[in-house]
Parts: C-alpha cells; structure tokens; sequence
C-alpha cells in the first residue's frame, strides 16, 4: 500500500523520517533497506511468520466488544485484546518478524531496547524461540518500576543491561543499544521496538504492527467511526491505523502521554510541544531546547516516556490525518481502574491512556469505537495497587 | 590558517586533538587553545556538546554532559572563539541536531566568522548533505569532513575521497569513541586505505592514547586525532594549560 501517508523511495515520509546514522552505521542500515522488503515478501519468511502469529502468539486476537462500558458511554465500543498476545502485548508482533528477518541476514546476536519492558520481553521470547544469544538495553529507572518484565526478561535467558545515562529511561536505553551496533556491527542485529529510528525501521516495525488493523478489518461488521490508540514511538497505533489511513470516513486518533499535563513540562507529549528535529537517527518531532537539546521527557508509563515520535506519525500529524491528544498520568490511572472494574480487564498504563480518551469525547449512540488495547497491565500492578490503596 | 594551508605543507605527523567546548570549564576553551597551540598540536577539533551523542563512548558522553551542566551553548561557544586570538587551525564537530537548531546557514556564517575551517556531523549522512547543505557548506568556505571505518566499502570511500574538500576522518576501530581495542589491530585496514592512494589526505582517530599510538597511526596517515584520552587527561586538572603541555609532550617526538 504505497500512498502520500507511507514511506517514499527516500525512506522519508514527507519531511519525516530518513537515516541519520554515523558512518559507522552504514553497511547495517544499507543491508536492512536493499533486503527487508524482499525478504517479508518471500512466501517462505511469510510461511513461517504467520504459523508462528497463529500457533505461539494467539493470533488473530479477538475484537472485543465491550459492553458494560458501551453502556457506560452509551454507545458501541470494541476492545481489540493485544493484551492476550503471547508476552501480554503487540510487541511480540514485531520481535517475531525482525528475528525471522535477522536469521536470513545470518545474524547471531540481537540487540534491543526497552522502555515498559514490553518490547525487551518480547525480544528476549522471540530470542528464547530460536535459540539467539539476546541483550536487552534498559533505563535503570524503568527497571525498577516495571521490575516485573526485568524478571522475566532474565527468566528467558537474555542479558539486561542497566542504562544510567541521562533520564535512564527509554530514550537512554535507546542510545546504549545504537552504541552497542555501532560496537557490534557484522553479527548483531538491532531490534528496535517501534516505529522510529534510521529508515527502513519505521517502515519495517510498521509492515509488522499492520497486522492489528488487518484483523480489525475482518472481524468488524460495521465501520468503525474511530480508533484510538496510545502512542510513544507510535507502533501500536500505526499498526492499528495501518489500514484505515486511506479511508477518511474513519476517524484515527492518537493518544499521547501527557504527564503531569502539557503546561507542567513534565511530559511527553511531543507532538503537543515538540519541534522538528532528529533523534535516534531521524528527522521528526521531538522534545528539545532552543539550542536543540533533548529534554528528559516524563510520563507514568514508561512505553510513553519518550521524547520523539515516529516519523510516520509526524507526517500525519502535519497533514491532520491523525487527531493527535494527550492524557495526564491521573487520567490514565483512573481509566486503568475504571477499566478492570468495567470489563474485568486490567490494560497496562500506555493502553490506559487510550481508554481515558473516551472521557474525553462527546460519545454519540451511532458511534462504533475501537480501542487498541495494546497491553495487559500485570507489569503495573505496583503503581496500580498504590493508587487504588490511595484512594481508599 | 586553515586546515588545508596546514595539509598543503610538508609537515606530516600531524596531530589534532578533539576536546569538548565548555569541559571541564565553561570557558577552559580560552585556556586550551592557546595551551595546545603553544604545545605543538597541529590543529583543534571542537566538540560541541550534545545531550545525546550516539557516537561517543562514556569519556566523552560525561564531557559532553558536565559541558552542557556548566551551561553551554553553540552561541557560547562562537562567542569564546570570537574572543579568543588563537590562529591554531580549527574544526568543529557535533551532531546535526545542533546545527540544524542552530539553523544551517547562520552556523555556516558563524564558522567562517570565527576561522573554522572544517566541520564533523557524524550523522549527517552524506546523500542528505548533497542534497540539501553542499551548497551552503561551499558558500562559506566549510568543508564536511566524513568518517569512514573498517566496514566501509572500497567504492564507497572512493566516492567520499571525491566528495571530500579537506582530510577524510579514518575511525581506527568499529566501535564508539574511547574504546580499548587497541589500534594496532587496525593495522589491515590501515594499510588498505594507504595503498588507495586516495587524494585526500587521512587522518586517524579512536584509540588514540599514547605516542606509540599516535607514530603507529602516523606510518598510514598524515597524522593522529586524540580526543578521549585527552579529555581524560584535563577531567579533574586545576592547572588546565600546564597540563595540556604534560599531555601533548607525552604524545609528540622529542625534538
């Protein structure tokens, strides 16, 4: 599907995205962009790929319709559960594609992220499955808060690194794991958790994530009016607007994390406040000072705590094709609680977000919405537990 | 002078040091230029800190940070260079997010203003400076000094020689900067891009600590680039041009 909303030649989406790599970078990013599309067109990586989507991860994941909060909003909202994928999220979606493509470059040795620890689990999973030594970078304050996913990630065999520069968050985690490709360049390949970095990787984590949308189109019955999605880098939800972007009927909205609230600057919000500029390797919106310095994003969710977006996201925001919002960090947690005593359904503090947005809408009975649950919210059990006691 | 008044001399061996504007001080550059002109050092390569530089090992991430602590800026920095009378041919180097912030055409201006004869964005990759900063670059007399490493293609450094205006930057190692893999493994690599014969001259960086390194790396180049070693060295110094002198006696031939 090639259209003025996906990427060009050039590996730009309007004036987004491209490869800001050091030199050092350069034979890895070049092999990625002659091969990946040949590669996940070949019926065998395809063969392999869906058989693994169906049988290890659960696919298709069921579109839910939820409806005790229907009722509550008064009107029709369906839930599609990437919650119940394999790993508790649609990251794993990703992780698979990128190790069957890492395997046919021959690669050994894979790198990867993590922020929520979503994508390091998924990463480390897929890494178990095929027998791959696995390294995963991660903020040494997102380790504590979702000290769950470190255990896990450990449990399947892979290395955590802690990160302890700068915010020691996702952005950091980030940064290590490029230094290390640049240290690691012939038998590593880099998983990156979303669709942002050097092109191909928007474009590539984007093919992968699509598949959340693809299903959405089977198992609907009527059009959806919207679909809303939380977004950090953005891969879940271009997965889920993936194949509504060229139908405009279809309204696609895109939840930021807003933190303490845009006018506190402890957020990340970064389509609210960014400017253009280039991170990880490419041009997009960011979070930075006048001197073109990075700021250190906050959010309560640690898969939103980043100060960038994917530069697919970006160009969409620039030509209004995505509504993009934003939703505090209270916000968020009160839509995490609402939602478990709802529909019996504990989603994580990123998907969270995306539920608190109906609060948000003047709801009519003739809409049909669909929320991508992109996670499930175990990880978040301490941060959740504590609001709930404090509330009582 | 310029660098390429420098490369058009006999002079070979020649050494570069990098150091990261507004470290350990913020204005210790106005001490170091003249301490390193004085040493010896051939030519300067200033850092312009950057809270996330991707191609830095931990020496020069810590410098690039305290830099930005001590309250740096790109106008700072112009400003030091505009107060300081050192005529030790300069380059820059930073990464793009700074300059693109700072906007392209006034840093151009900015650079020629203040003598800077060369600049270092590891990731500006070189198809979007053609397309998009060749000309401006040209218009103020900037050369866009680019890297190469032991991965890069034959073809491809070829047509990085024919896209230089100044001296390639040749990384000794595949790895961040201020590894300790030692240069001597580079050896291979080295002599591939000597035998080349390309027409720019080459100058040599990443581990880069000592003057056996720096005569190692000077057999296959024009000369050295030191930067984490030096950065290491001034990190906790009270007497900045003193011991500058200390550290480059260490690293050029007695004369």
């Amino acid at each position: 599907m090639i259209s003025k909303y996906t990427v060009n030649e050039q590996g730009f989406y309007g004036e987004y995205g491209g490869a800001f790599i050091p030199e050092m970078l350069h034979p890895n990013i070049e092999e990625l962009k002659t091969s990946y599309k040949k590669i996940i067109k070949s019926p065998s990586f395809q063969e392999e790929l869906q058989q693994l989507l169906q049988d290890y991860v659960g696919r298709p994941t069921p579109l839910y319709l939820a409806k005790r909060l229907s009722a509550h909003y008064q009107s029709t909202i369906y839930l599609k559960r990437e919650d119940l994928c394999h790993t508790g999220a649609h990251k794993i979606n990703n992780a698979l594609g990128q190790i069957l493509v890492a395997k046919k470059l021959n690669k050994t040795r894979i790198i990867a992220e993590t922020g929520a620890g979503q994508h390091g689990v998924a990463t480390a999973t897929a890494c178990a499955l095929m027998g791959i030594e696995c390294v995963v970078y991660m903020g040494e304050k997102d380790m504590h808060r979702q000290a769950p996913n470190v255990a896990r990630m450990k449990m399947l065999g892979a290395t955590i690194v802690p990160v302890v520069s700068g915010s020691k968050t996702l952005k950091d985690a980030t940064n290590e794991a490029i230094r290390d490709w640049i240290n690691n360049p012939t038998d590593t390949h880099y998983i990156i958790g979303s669709v942002v970095g050097p092109h191909p990787y928007p474009d590539m984590v984007c093919q992968f994530q699509a598949i959340i949308s693809k299903e959405i189109k089977n198992q609907i019955k009527t059009e959806p009016t919207h679909i809303i999605a939380c977004i950090g880098g953005g891969s879940n939800a271009i997965g889920a607007f993936y194949h509504y972007l060229k139908n405009e009927n279809v309204q696609l909205i895109g939840v930021e994390a807003a933190g303490l609230g845009i006018e506190t600057h402890e957020t990340a919000a970064t389509l609210a406040l960014g400017s253009k500029g280039v991170l990880h390797a490419c041009m997009t919106k960011i979070l930075q000072t006048q001197d073109g310095q990075v700021i250190e994003p906050h959010s309560i969710s640690a898969g939103l705590d980043y100060p960038g977006i994917g530069p697919q996201h970006a160009h969409l925001h620039q030509l209004e094709r995505v509504h993009y919002t934003s939703i505090t960090d209270q916000e968020a947690l009160n839509a995490a609680l609402f939602l478990s005593k709802m529909e019996g359904i504990i989603p994580a503090l990123e998907s969270a977000h995306a539920i608190a947005y109906l609060e948000k809408m003047n709801l009519k009975p003739t809409d049909n919405i669909i929320i991508n649950l992109s996670g499930r919210g175990d990880k978040d059990l301490e941060v959740l537990t504590k609001t709930l006691n404090h509330d009582d | 002078m310029t660098i390429n008044e420098l490369f058009a001399k006999p002079k070979r061996q020649l050494l570069n040091i990098y150091f990261t504007a507004g470290y350990p001080e913020k204005e210790s550059m106005l001490e170091l230029l003249p301490a390193l002109e004085k040493s010896g050092v051939d030519m300067v390569e200033i850092g312009i800190p950057y809270s996330d530089p991707l191609s830095d090992g931990p020496t020069i991430q810590n410098s690039n940070s305290i830099a930005l602590k001590n309250g740096i800026t790109l106008d700072l920095i112009f400003e030091q260079l505009t107060v300081s009378d050192s005529r030790i041919p300069k380059i820059m180097m930073g990464y793009f997010n700074s300059v693109l912030q700072y906007g392209v055409e006034k840093f151009c201006k900015k650079c020629k203003e203040n003598k800077i004869s060369g600049i270092i964005l590891p990731d500006l990759p070189l198809d979007i400076y053609k397309q998009h900063y060749q000309s401006l670059f040209e218009q103020y007399g900037l050369s866009n000094i680019y890297l190469i490493t032991p991965q890069t293609t034959e073809e491809r450094i070829r047509l990085i020689d024919k896209n230089s205006t100044s001296f390639i930057y040749a990384v000794s190692t595949s790895s961040t900067t201020g590894s300790n893999t030692g240069i001597q493994g580079a050896q291979n690599y080295l002599q591939r891009i000597q035998n080349m014969n390309l027409k720019s001259p080459i100058m040599i960086g990443f581990n880069i600590k000592t003057s056996h390194d720096f005569q190692f790396a000077c057999r296959y180049a024009t000369g050295g680039i030191i930067g984490s070693a030096f950065i290491k060295y001034i990190a906790n110094s009270r007497e900045i041009s003193l011991d500058t002198q200390t550290f480059i006696q260490s690293i050029l031939p007695k004369k």
